[in-house]
């Protein structure tokens, strides 16, 4: 082989600490290297002109440049060797930044080291092979997991570019929490107003297939080729023929169920349509609460039906389905605030989440838009809002911002005053986060022009006396306690992810984080990408942020799938595990290992059992590289003997032989 | 009007650190603790702002305030602390610190615990009367609680007589150990060992 | 039921709080709960001692610890919740053995392995149980309206303590819900009552005790129901204080929990050492018919 050795000074990131020309010198005694350099940045244009230059002049078949990780620029050098007119894959790299000179000082031993790595680069290249990627076909279609208004966007964007998605919410209705706001900031639109128009759109557009009250059960395969099965929850209810009229809700006899949208500050019907925007307008009947379903009687509904759609025989189905890409657009669920016994949380009626004084302050809510003390009905006059209930807070497991509460906050003390013009409303907060347009001026506005109380400082405890609830809290700018006698206090309750995000992560096959919110590949510059390949994600399922920045997400999300859908055929990474079937025998362990289920039982000519794998799905781990007893089963471009000879050149030179 | 001096004896803070075992660092002035503090309407300076001081090191403006000896542990601080700081330790430990350099901003309070220490050193329990009788006397405070006395005493809640364990002397050899004394030779004491 | 558990008074028992102790020892004799004193027990050095060091106030604590394990005592239990704080933290600070060797250097002997301590509440809800409480109860005390008061470190910190909710604490409800007694919930229930400034600044003793009788006034019960020496000391015998102060005019009744389980169970008043409270509950007991 004649390999050329590059090796970069990175300015002074690694020229300070390593001597380059030394590593470079010291390269040209390695085995099979015909040229060695150093160059000032490898990575710019005229760093690679000069290895592809190389290449051709000195006739190299191989490269290796000591430079950054690889996590940084091996595409980069891999597509600079293709131009030179190699297979990209006779590449190798040491890592003698990252891994030398940003973690010692001492010249001399950074020196040496990297000399070192450069050496078994150069040991791992001679035994490269060139690879080629195979091609496989793709299915244009997406599935969107979340009809919230990330999933929304994701969906229309993506319909409307052509692309046959199927969106799959959990809820009877799509439109998330955004459906549940009365309005929004910082401009105070109606919520369902500019969201209601998005949402027929959905229901209407030919590209896509709506299925709510469902659910993931199963997803199989590869980028470009998923399995997917879909979980049809029973609603009991022919949904083909439901019109949505709603007169089985108002015959109803159980009216005592739990009220989801409602968030429990109301009860509902066993059978109910969740509220008059929803779409699909259909009805569901909660098989907790109906009385049929539990008890065997009434069936008032089905009497009443002028379709006659009532069904208590229906069951769940599957639907299975194949797509290309998947969304996942799970948004987000408040945290368990029952935990803050000091505010009475969960025990006192008049101490009431935001979410749930959104659903009261909304006309189509269940106070028609009034907003009362859920203890007695009457009208509040003192209202006091907390900030931070569960963020920012490392006793109760939470110590990170939620992002919109100040926000949100700060509408809903606005929006108490235009309800009850002679309340007063007060905010207490420890910092006002108000970064996107207009939000600044937002919070300063509820403070300057509707008289809002802002109060810097925490809340102790909640404690009623007589009917009233007292909040004792702190001024920390006026250095005094402060205490308000309030008639209904609203907790700015932190987000957390979607209950059973986890869950359906595992399904997908990607990350999340400790508070399960999903990973994007990169925290900067690859927010709507995950480390799977065509898992993406969007909006509040990837971290708390506003409506904007979720739609925005949306956007991203498909236009990311549209990238992925613009080539007929995909690539796969041939950096796979590939079985020599000679020495394979067949005991399979290397199926059972592999935590990707890439790897299939086959049947050669002759009858033998096998193991193949499927190269798309592999993801290059090695676990069965390491289970299979004959060595049978090797990871492209870093086979067995190819790491043995690493290791060889690292430990020899320090080994004496008699 | 004093300008903020940002030369923080960190000396300070460093040693209520070690002997409270919290990190004050953590503590981003949310007032919580001050906010449920039943002690507040007494105290000089507020107790989160007593952490916001000795995040600055103000070594003197802390020991010598009042606050530190009127706390009574009562644990609210401690437990509605967001970044799940002890306060009430580093609240007594600050009282460790101002007793040792010599403070006494509240005189009573540091002649109420001294009284009621030596009446154990004396007798290994505590002799209620002997108690009221010490304070009083280095108080001067003759009217203390005189308006008490009348319910207890028919009660019975008040007694005459110190009730002596046997093992007063032992007690008595943990406050000597604890002042550094030198062992003293061994009397009677009729403790068994 | 036969349980045998250590038995760590503390002072007051002898004198301030000596109802509490009678009827502790009383009712709990009655369940067949075996109370065996620690032998020679000396003070825990309650607050005053952890206010000037933390080695002294555990050595304090530890005496009667390595005490109680010598008598073979596996679990200690105390009626008093200063005593109680001060012998757990001394038992979880002494886990650290650099610690263990200060307090050491203190005491006489090692310090050995540590008894489980616990409060009498704790006992009575945890190892003997509500329902064979309610059981032994033969004069419900219905018709009377109590609110508990658990006082401020029973319960706290949790991770300390570890006994019931720190925020809304129950054992002593449901004690006295098994009693028969009507409990409203007392929004206060772990609100500083001024603890040990009585002597040097009942000021401070006058506003917070005050306040509690204000907030238990307001909620219109009968009368208040401790388990703590020092907080009944504070609303009790200080309540003229507290009256004097604010300007109000309360007359409380403020029992041990104990107490009003004795009665429910038949014991007489006189064994309860109803005589040696100083807000007079008769006048409440006999119009809730219950004496």
């Amino acid at each position: 082989m004649r390999i050329g050795v590059f090796v970069c000074h990175c300015g002074s990131n690694i020229a300070a600490t390593v001597d380059c020309p030394s590593v470079a010198e010291a390269a040209k005694m390695f085995p099979d290297v015909a040229f060695a350099t150093d160059t000032m940045y490898a990575c710019s244009e005229p760093g690679q002109d000069s290895i592809i230059n190389a290449v051709k002049e000195h006739h190299l078949d191989g490269v290796v440049v000591a430079s950054c990780s690889p996590r940084m620029h091996e595409p980069t050098f891999r597509r600079a060797v293709e131009r030179a007119g190699l297979n990209k894959y006779m590449l190798e790299m040491a890592n003698i930044r990252e891994h030398v000179s940003w973690i010692g000082k001492d010249k001399e031993l950074n020196t040496r080291k990297a000399s070192d790595l450069v050496h078994i680069a150069v040991e791992k290249l001679r035994r490269d092979t060139p690879l080629v990627a195979n091609k496989f076909d793709v299915t244009k279609k997406v599935m969107v997991i979340g009809g919230g208004v990330a999933g929304i966007q994701a969906a229309l964007d993506c319909a409307d570019a052509g692309i046959e998605v199927v969106l799959v919410e959990r809820e009877p209705s799509i439109g998330g929490k955004m459906s549940k706001i009365d309005k929004t900031f910082p401009t105070v639109d109606c919520s369902s107003c500019i969201l209601g128009p998005k949402m027929v759109d959905i229901a209407q557009h030919p590209n896509i297939t709506l299925y709510t009250m469902a659910e993931v059960e199963e997803v199989g395969g590869y980028v470009g080729n998923f399995d997917v099965k879909i979980r049809r929850k029973a609603t009991y209810v022919n949904w083909d023929n439901c019109t949505g009229c709603g007169l089985c809700m108002e015959k109803c006899p159980s009216k005592k169920g739990f009220d989801r949208f409602n968030e429990g500050i109301a009860t509902t019907t066993a059978i109910n349509i969740p509220f008059p925007q929803a779409i699909p307008k259909k009805a569901s009947i909660n098989p907790e609460s109906c009385i049929m379903l539990t008890k065997g009687k009434c069936g008032v509904c089905a009497k009443v039906c002028p379709t006659k759609c009532i069904d208590f025989e229906q069951k769940d189905t599957i639907v299975e389905d194949k797509v290309g890409a998947i969304i996942a657009a799970t948004g987000y669920d408040l945290f368990d605030y029952t935990v803050y016994g000091q505010y009475g949380a969960g025990k006192y009626p008049d101490v009431v989440t935001s979410l749930q004084y959104e659903r009261m302050m909304n006309a189509s809510g269940p106070t028609s838009g009034h907003i009362k003390r859920p203890s007695d009905g009457k009208e509040p006059k003192n209202v006091v809002f907390i900030q931070c209930v569960g963020s920012r807070d490392k006793s109760v497991g939470r110590p990170y911002c939620s992002g919109f509460c100040c926000m949100y906050t700060a509408k809903q003390a606005i929006l108490t005053k235009d309800h009850i013009p002679d309340s007063n409303s007060y905010v207490f907060y420890m910092d006002i986060r108000s970064p996107g347009k207009g939000y600044d001026e937002f919070t300063r506005r509820a403070q300057e022009q509707y008289e809002v109380q802002y109060i810097r400082g925490r809340v102790s405890m909640v404690f009623p006396q007589g009917d009233k609830l007292m909040v004792r809290g702190v001024d920390t700018l006026a250095g005094e306690q402060a205490e308000v006698e309030a008639d209904l206090v609203v907790l700015a309750v932190g987000v957390e992810s979607s209950v059973g995000a986890s869950g359906l992560a595992e399904k997908l096959r990607i990350s999340y984080d400790s508070y399960g919110f999903f990973m994007e590949a990169h925290p900067k510059l690859k927010p709507v990408e995950t480390n799977t390949a065509g898992v993406y994600l969007a909006g509040c399922a990837q971290g708390p942020k506003d409506i904007p920045t979720s739609v925005g997400q949306g956007s991203a999300a498909a236009a990311k799938v549209a990238a992925l859908f613009s080539k007929d055929m995909l690539e796969s990474d041939p950096q796979v595990s590939k079985v020599d079937m000679a020495r394979c025998v067949g005991c399979l362990k290397c199926v059972e290992t592999c935590p990707f289920g890439a790897i299939k039982e086959i049947q050669d000519r002759g009858g033998n059992v096998k193991a193949e794998v499927i190269e798309t799905v592999c993801q290059g781990c090695g676990i069965c590289t390491v289970t299979c007893p004959q060595g049978a089963i090797q990871l492209q471009h870093f086979k067995d003997n190819q790491i043995l000879a690493e290791v060889n050149a690292l430990c020899q030179a320090e080994m004496s032989f008699e | 009007m004093t300008t903020l001096k940002m030369e923080a004896d960190s000396a300070f803070k460093a040693e209520v650190a070690r002997r409270s075992g919290q990190d004050v660092s953590l503590c981003y002035q949310c007032g919580n603790c001050t906010a449920g503090c039943p002690y507040n309407f007494a105290y000089d300076i507020p107790v989160s702002r007593i952490m916001r001081l000795v995040q600055l090191g103000r070594r003197d403006q802390v020991l010598g305030c009042r606050s530190l000896w009127l706390c009574g542990s009562c644990q609210s601080c401690t437990s509605r602390c967001p970044n799940q700081i002890d306060v009430a330790r580093i609240m007594d430990v600050l009282r460790h610190m101002s007793r040792e350099a010599g403070y006494a901003t509240e005189r009573n309070v540091k002649v109420f615990a001294d009284s009621f220490l030596s009446s154990v050193e004396k007798h290994g329990r505590v002799f209620e009367m002997g108690l009221v009788a010490e304070y009083v006397l280095k108080t001067g405070r003759f009217w203390t609680d005189v308006d008490l006395a009348p319910k207890m005493l028919p009660k019975g809640k008040l007694g005459f007589k110190p009730h002596n364990i046997q093992g007063a002397e032992h007690v008595a050899r943990i406050f000597r150990r604890f002042r550094g004394e030198p062992e003293a030779a061994q009397t009677t004491g009729g403790e068994s060992k | 039921m036969s349980l045998s558990i250590g038995y760590y008074p503390g002072c007051s028992g002898q004198g301030t709080s000596i109802e509490y102790e009678q009827s502790t020892r009383t009712v709990f004799a009655r369940l067949g709960i075996a109370l065996s004193e620690i032998p020679d027990w000396s003070c825990c050095g309650s607050t005053p001692a952890h206010t000037v060091n933390h080695v002294l106030s555990a050595a304090l604590s530890a005496r009667n610890l390595e005490l109680a394990a010598k008598a073979g005592m596996e679990t200690v239990t105390t009626p008093c919740p200063s005593c109680l704080t001060n012998l757990r933290t001394a038992s979880h600070k002494m886990e650290n053995e650099a610690f263990r060797a200060e307090v050491a250097e203190l005491l006489e002997t090692e310090c050995s392995s540590l008894a489980e301590i616990k409060s009498t509440l704790q006992v009575l809800v945890e190892d003997f149980g509500i329902d064979a409480i309610k059981a032994k109860m033969t004069r419900p005390l219905e018709g009377l309206r109590v609110a508990c008061y658990y006082g401020c470190i029973m319960n706290r910190p949790k991770e300390l303590m570890q006994f019931d909710d720190p925020e809304h604490p129950m054992a002593m409800d449901n004690i006295m819900k098994a009693c028969g007694a009507e409990v409203l919930p007392f929004p206060l229930k772990v609100e500083c009552c001024g603890a040990s400034a009585g002597i040097p600044r009942k000021d401070i003793v006058a506003e917070l005790s005050g306040r509690l009788l204000d907030a238990a006034a307001l909620l219109g019960v009968d009368a208040v129901v401790t388990a703590c020496p020092l907080c009944q000391m504070n609303l009790d015998l200080r309540q003229s204080q507290a009256n004097a102060a604010r300007g109000t005019n309360h007359q409380m009744p403020v029992f041990y929990y104990t107490q009003l389980m004795g009665l429910a169970m038949g014991l007489s008043a006189e064994d309860m050492g109803l005589s040696k409270l100083c807000v007079d509950p008769n006048p409440c007991l006999k119009r809730a018919g219950v004496l």
